[in-house]
């Protein structure tokens, strides 16, 4: 097992691609196999991630990063195959492995094309992990991209009505705020004559004094850092960069949706955490304020954006708007208390941070489900629109208990997992942005707002005639999607300590 | 008076040799006896071939130079070298005229064709101002004729007075150009001149007048401005092979006559002088040539034009005045007689089956007749300048040439000369691979002769372009024994 | 030590070529058996070529010489170092790719056989010529076969015009390019075209001043470098499918190859003073051949245009005089001559298909020729500098290149990122997504074995070098060590 476990990275890492290249070589006829072999390709990493954060939790393990693996990769300019681990990267690759097989137990229901989707799916997974893993910034980079193009192809071919206006719009929004991240991590990477991310963070922060490409250090550092923060924003999505996001999500197949609200926009708040928090300790302190500005409007307008959808799906992509605010508001927080002294004031952001982290945890389940949830009803109404629906707790019980529970922990309700990672932001921003809080606190309102309406409209109310009869009841598959989460998100709800300490874990090193 | 030598006998072999092939084709002329007249082509070729291989053995002229026959020849490799020329021009000439309809089986073309090869020899190795001068109308007589040979056609007839009166009016010129030097040199040695001419106190620009002159009657037998009006006329007129023989042997004996002047005559003092002069003859040379070629409709005309284009190409290397420049005019001279001696025999092939000279009777050749219409490319492209073809490593060298003489501006007007005659050439060569023919065009069986002789050609074509040592170490003795 | 290896590479075709004239036309299969023959054995050994370079030892490796001309020191003299090596394995491979798409040619076989082994010859004489005499002539000799294949065997409507404009631009530029190359032959005084001895000549800076643009913008019309660009999709277009492959994949190279080696290489002082406008120039080449790309209706202009873009960031490469700049742009050579051979395959197997070239008028092309769509989106995924594919391996050190000299460079380049990832994914959708017009419904069927084998293949090199970039990163490495003594350590 020696090979395994000093590899472990690269197994989970690769093993979906492998899986992937194999499935090449079945022929596209056999649905059934494929949809089994892809389950089965994209459990192993869940396996051993879950072998991994076993071995995490032994001590023997020194250092900021573990399970580091470092190759020379692309030599001609110091980049290399350099992988690692902390607490926050562990915490989002459990997410990523657990809910990928869900997604592609979701997928089931493809018919058209079947080994294309889950060779794409295979790939976009690796894409995912390995923004997770990678310890070197180009690293860092080919994983970041390398996802888009599977997620494009995803919506462009299996995608809604729009698919095309939408899928072009994903891609060139997130390449195009891709692009300041390539320039600035191309800059760092001259500057600093490497890509590793562990040599970078010591050099570049220290990085003050005198001039650059004829301009002073400061503002090209700053011109970086808001390179950074807009690629990431892009991706979270940060108000006023959220616009490819409804009709992203919208347009996405179901299974597509879930990685997409539940991976993917945590790869921009990861991001920040990894990338420009260790990188721009001083420009984040200095810029801290215009984030959590930005971060309280994405709050704010997202919850009200959502209230105001008549599309059920679309109401849920607006609502991951609304919580990813938090989760970039609870960044922004820890990000200005790292300039500061005063104790209290560091333990706030502490706890803003691991909220935060919780937070990217708690939506990544709950986006994924309700996202999961609408899909469920999509492929028996075959529509979307709120007004459509009514009444429909009467004809399908288990389902309307399924949605109001998953709405609830999405909404925050106390022993919920929602709860736990919002209350921690809030308490942990207080201190610090206690004016953008209390705006932010509105929109929570406003969560629950939009989140009684969907619930109102679609369970509640008399029952629409033409659908009595007509809707079957969530079926055994659907039920494996959407337990699992289940599970987690109440038992995170009850004791949120099992996850919380990994990510505290590696918080509390920060600070 | 020096005692008689055996040098002085061989130094004459080529002018000999012809004269007994001429005596014997005039006996075949007399006889009258039609039987005769199908084998004249490969008679007359076995000829030159013959003399050319005696010249070659032992014509072979000394390491040193030497001036023979009381100073009037000049035995050297530049001689020696246009004589083979000529000679081997003439036999291939020979070949190709026999599938000509209208002069193939007529002695006195292969007659005329002997006595203007004796004038062309001897064009090489005058040395002397009247020696050359009654060279060059030896030369220049039987090419009228030539030229004018096909009377029943009103074109060829045109063709060749006009050859006449614009030769008269040049070597008028000429003349005076040569009585003038001789008034200022007191003497029609050409060796020695420049020493005279400076010894003699004649003002620079009086002597310039004279070379000015001089020049003209070349520019005429070079078909360079300004005396080029013929050159579209009479090669679309005469007889394609006349057309073929004036192009490439006489303009080289043209060439090799005037570059002995230029050196030994005019000399170093106005140097830079005629030079400019020259340059400036070459630059107008090359774009009125290959402009004009352009609108051509007619293959003959074109290359015609070309023709003109190519004498400014030659003079840039003589224009460079220096021993690297005359060696690359003289490869020019050499890589240009294999070239357009082909095209004009494969242009003379398909009048032959065709009637017709037009480029649009190309149309569909390489579908009719692939092999020729891919030999037909072959020299197109050596003309172009296209490795690894003759043309090309001759372009290489004029540039070259220009360039180290420090005329970067003539080199960069010959490269855009290129780059325009590529253009048309490629167009020609368009015509033949894409285009379709009008009609249905008869295929004739290509004659054994005529085949080895194209073949030769194209030979020459490949081996001048890709096998440079032996030629050009012995081009450039001949150069700078000039 | 004489190698065989070069010269069997640049002379093997030529031979075929020759021998394929001489064979009757009839015997169409015999004539088709020769040239994948030949092309297979020349694939092999550019293999044996790329494989064999022992890159620790690095320098001109294979040499081979012998006297020409010693009179004016032109000698036959072959070897190739790391950059030259990754070219001939990448001709090889398009070579090959480029006769067995061509398979299906029924229109005079023999001709166009023998012109493709012809252009060639020409091309692997380049990669391999270290006399600078020689390396003009196997420049040179491309010209008519490139010219006569587009205009026998071309896009009807505009092969003419194409073909004329592309061969008189690209012999204007050699012909300046030549006049350079006579200016350092007699400036040197060495009285030798060998590049190797002409390296140490020591030319003086106003010199290579003077005659840098000449070498290296002539020879650079060939790579199509701005404003000299124009021939290249007007010519590209025109050409047959295995022409076009050859032109833009190879002939490119070899335009910007030969800059290299006799502008770059020989005059180094003459690049740095000249590298501000060849930087401007060639950022105008990125930027705005992608622009036009994107407003292109015919699918094969959007990957003409394509090309023009791309060549921009190997000039990018070249005159940034880094280490990481130069690497790059060897790797961008190699990686955009195969990128943009599988482009043209593809839009050669569709057109071949449907007749038509017009986006308006493709669509839903997926389901006919599934591997050629494959094929087409790697390409795509190359060609807008996706990670893991080989394009992201050559720009990113060709960007951080610029970033160590004009930054601004780099930055306004980078836009062309977006603005391809734009066009290529509108044109997948278009040609291969969607309903399919009725009216090319008749004739889609899917490509041949051996359209498939090409696709594949050309696909497999760009993914490999994409994940793996240490296969051919020290092989390029090497011969940009031995450019950066010539330049001066930088």
């Amino acid at each position: 097992m020696n090979f395994l476990t000093d590899h472990l990275l690269t197994w989970i890492l690769f093993i979906p691609t492998v899986g992937a290249a194999l499935l090449l070589f079945v022929p596209g006829g056999k649905v059934k196999f494929i949809r089994i072999a892809s389950l089965v390709i994209s459990v192993l990493p869940l396996l051993l991630t879950l072998y991994l954060w076993s071995l995490y939790q032994s001590p023997d393990q020194a250092g900021t990063f573990r399970f580091e693996e470092n190759y020379p990769w692309f030599t001609a300019i110091n980049s290399s195959y350099h992988l690692g681990i902390d607490g926050v990267s562990l915490a989002m690759l459990l997410l990523t492995t657990i809910l990928t097989p869900l997604a592609i137990l979701t997928s089931f229901n493809i018919k058209e094309r079947v080994k294309a989707f889950m060779i794409l799916f295979l790939v976009l997974e690796t894409g995912m992990l390995g923004v997770f893993m990678a310890l070197d910034l180009l690293l860092f980079f080919v994983f970041w991209e390398i996802g888009l193009v599977p997620m494009y192809f995803l919506i462009n071919q299996w995608g809604g009505e729009k698919r095309n206006y939408a899928s072009l719009k994903f891609i060139l929004f997130t390449m195009g705020g891709s692009l300041g991240l390539l320039l600035a991590i191309q800059m760092i990477g001259v500057i600093s004559g490497t890509f590793d991310l562990v040599t970078i963070t010591q050099s570049w922060p220290a990085l003050n004094e005198g001039v650059m490409f004829g301009i002073p250090v400061a503002t090209v550092k700053a011109v970086a850092f808001w390179a950074f923060i807009i690629a990431f924003a892009i991706k979270v999505p940060v108000w006023p960069f959220h616009t490819w996001l409804p009709d992203a999500h919208t347009e996405a197949p179901t299974g597509g949706s879930m990685i997409l609200a539940g991976v993917l926009l945590k790869l921009g708040a990861y991001g920040f955490i990894r990338l420009v928090l260790p990188l721009f300790p001083q420009e984040s302190a200095r810029f801290a304020g215009w984030l959590a500005a930005l971060a309280t409007a994405a709050i704010v307008f997202g919850a009200l954006a959502a209230a105001a959808q008549k599309d059920f799906k679309r109401l849920v992509a607006y609502s991951s708007i609304n919580h990813m605010g938090f989760v970039v508001l609870g960044i922004a927080a820890a990000a200005w208390a790292a300039a500061s002294t005063n104790p209290a004031i560091r333990e706030s952001a502490v706890i803003a941070l691991n909220g935060s982290v919780l937070q990217m945890f708690n939506h990544g389940l709950s986006a994924a489900g309700m996202f999961f949830l609408v899909g469920v009803i999509y492929d028996r109404a075959h529509t979307r629109k709120l007004e459509d629906f009514g009444g429909l707790y009467a004809i399908l019980p288990i389902y309307g208990s399924i949605l109001i529970f998953t709405s609830m922990a999405s909404l925050g309700l106390p022993g919920l997992n929602g709860f736990v990672s919002e209350f921690m932001i809030v308490r942990g921003v207080w201190p610090i942005f206690t004016l953008w809080i209390a705006l932010g606190m509105i929109g929570l309102l406003f969560t629950g707002v939009y989140v009684l309406k969907a619930l109102t409209l679609t369970l509640h109310g008399p029952l629409n005639e033409k659908w009595s009869g007509k809707l079957s009841e969530i079926n055994l598959r659907e039920l494996w999607v959407i337990v699992p989460l289940m599970v987690l998100m109440l038992s995170i709800g009850l004791w949120p300590s099992w996850i919380l300490n990994l990510i505290n874990s590696t918080v509390m090193t920060w600070f | 008076m020096p005692a008689f030598t055996s040098d002085m006998l061989t130094s004459l072999i080529p002018e000999t040799g012809l004269l007994v092939l001429a005596t014997l084709l005039l006996v075949l002329v007399l006889v009258k006896n039609e039987k005769f007249y199908i084998h004249l082509d490969w008679i007359t070729a076995a000829g030159f071939t013959l003399i050319a291989v005696l010249a070659f053995i032992f014509g072979r002229p000394a390491e040193e130079p030497r001036l023979l026959w009381g100073e009037m020849i000049r035995v050297d490799r530049a001689g020696y070298l246009l004589s083979l020329m000529v000679l081997v021009g003439g036999a291939l000439t020979a070949v190709f005229a026999g599938t000509d309809v209208t002069v193939g089986k007529k002695p006195e073309f292969y007659l005329l064709l002997t006595l203007a090869s004796i004038g062309l020899v001897l064009m090489g190795t005058s040395a002397n101002l009247i020696m050359l001068y009654l060279a060059i109308e030896t030369a220049a007589i039987p090419l009228y004729v030539l030229a004018g040979i096909k009377y029943r056609d009103a074109w060829s007839v045109e063709s060749g007075i006009k050859y006449l009166l614009f030769g008269g009016f040049s070597s008028a010129i000429m003349l005076y150009g040569f009585s003038l030097l001789y008034g200022f040199a007191g003497t029609t040695k050409i060796y020695g001149m420049v020493d005279a001419l400076r010894a003699s106190g004649t003002p620079l620009a009086a002597i310039i007048l004279a070379a000015i002159m001089v020049l003209a009657g070349f520019t005429f037998k070079i078909s360079a401005i300004p005396f080029h009006f013929w050159a579209p006329d009479v090669y679309q007129g005469a007889p394609t092979p006349v057309a073929g023989f004036l192009s490439t042997v006489s303009k080289a004996a043209g060439f090799i006559a005037l570059a002995r002047i230029l050196i030994n005559a005019l000399g170093v003092e106005s140097g830079n002088v005629w030079m400019i002069i020259l340059a400036v003859i070459s630059a107008a040379s090359m774009f009125i040539g290959n402009l004009l070629a352009i609108p051509q409709k007619n293959l003959k005309r074109m290359i015609a034009y070309s023709s003109i284009a190519q004498a400014g190409y030659i003079l840039i290397g003589v224009a460079s005045g220096s021993e690297f420049g005359f060696s690359a005019a003289i490869y020019y001279l050499v890589a240009y007689l294999v070239t357009n001696l082909a095209v004009f025999a494969i242009i003379n092939w398909i009048e032959y089956e065709t009637g017709s000279t037009e480029i649009s009777t190309f149309a569909g050749l390489n579908r009719r007749e692939p092999g020729l219409a891919l030999l037909l490319m072959i020299a197109l492209l050596s003309l172009g300048g296209i490795p690894p073809l003759a043309g090309f490593f001759a372009k290489v060298l004029v540039f070259g040439a220009a360039i180290q003489s420090g005329m970067v501006w003539l080199a960069i007007l010959g490269i855009i000369n290129s780059v325009i005659a590529l253009y048309y050439y490629l167009r020609v060569m368009k015509v033949m691979y894409v285009d379709e023919p009008a009609g249905s065009i008869k295929v004739d069986k290509l004659p054994v002769v005529w085949t080895v002789a194209l073949a030769v050609c194209i030979i020459g074509i490949v081996l001048l372009g890709v096998v440079y040592s032996p030629w050009y170490n012995f081009i450039t003795l001949a150069a700078m024994g000039l | 030590m004489q190698s065989p290896i070069l010269p069997i590479l640049a002379l093997l075709p030529l031979a075929a070529a020759i021998l394929l004239l001489f064979l009757p036309a009839a015997k169409r299969n015999l004539i088709r058996g020769i040239a994948l023959g030949t092309s297979i054995v020349t694939l092999v050994f550019s293999f044996i070529a790329f494989f064999a370079y022992d890159t620790a030892a690095a320098g001109y490796q294979f040499q081979v010489s012998a006297e020409w001309l010693p009179a004016l020191g032109i000698g036959f003299h072959m070897g190739a170092d790391g950059i030259g090596v990754a070219m001939i394995l990448m001709a090889g491979l398009v070579v090959f790719s480029g006769v067995m798409v061509s398979w299906r040619v029924e229109d005079r076989p023999r001709e166009f056989f023998a012109f493709l082994l012809f252009l060639a010859s020409s091309v692997f004489g380049v990669f391999a010529s270290l006399d600078l005499f020689q390396l003009f002539i196997f420049f040179e000799m491309a010209v008519f076969p490139k010219y006569l294949m587009i205009v026998m065997w071309g896009y009807p409507k505009t092969k003419e015009y194409g073909g004329m404009k592309l061969t008189l631009y690209l012999f204007l530029g050699s012909m300046v390019a030549l006049i350079g190359v006579l200016a350092m032959y007699f400036g040197s005084g060495l009285h030798t075209f060998d590049m190797v001895a002409l390296e140490k000549a020591g030319f003086g800076l106003e010199f290579q001043r003077l005659w840098f643009p000449f070498v290296f913008i002539g020879f650079g019309v060939l790579g199509g470098i701005f404003p000299f660009h124009s021939w290249a999709p007007d010519g590209h277009v025109a050409a047959p499918t295995a022409v076009s492959m050859l032109l833009a994949g190879v002939e490119m190279k070899v335009g910007v190859f030969a800059a290299l080696r006799a502008g770059l290489m020989l005059m180094p002082d003459g690049m740095r003073a000249w590298a501000p406008l060849i930087l401007v120039l060639a950022t105008i080449n990125v930027v705005y051949g992608a622009f036009i790309a994107m407003i292109q209706k015919d699918f094969k202009y959007v990957i003409g245009f394509s090309s023009v873009s791309h060549m921009g960031l190997v000039f990018i490469g070249f005159a940034t005089l880094t280490p990481e700049g130069l690497t790059g742009a060897g790797l961008q050579m190699f990686s955009h001559g195969i990128m943009t051979a599988l482009f043209f395959a593809v839009v050669g197997m569709v057109y071949d298909r449907a007749h038509t070239r017009n986006l308006n008028e493709l669509g839903g092309l997926f389901k006919y020729m599934p591997i050629a769509m494959l094929g087409f989106v790697v390409g795509g995924l190359v060609s807008m500098g996706m990670p893991g594919f080989s394009g992201f391996i050559a720009e990113i050190p060709i960007y951080m290149g610029a970033w160590k000299t004009v930054p601004l460079v780099a930055i306004i380049s980078a836009l062309s990122i977006v603005i391809t990832a734009a066009y290529i994914l509108l044109v997948v959708r278009r040609v291969f997504f969607g309903e399919t017009p009725e009216p090319i419904k008749a004739g889609l069927s899917d490509i041949t074995i051996m359209d498939k084998i090409v696709v594949v293949m050309l696909s497999l090199v760009m993914i490999i070098i994409g994940v793996f970039p240490s296969v051919i990163v020290p092989v390029i490495e090497s011969g940009v060590k031995h450019i950066l003594v010539l330049v001066g350590g930088a």
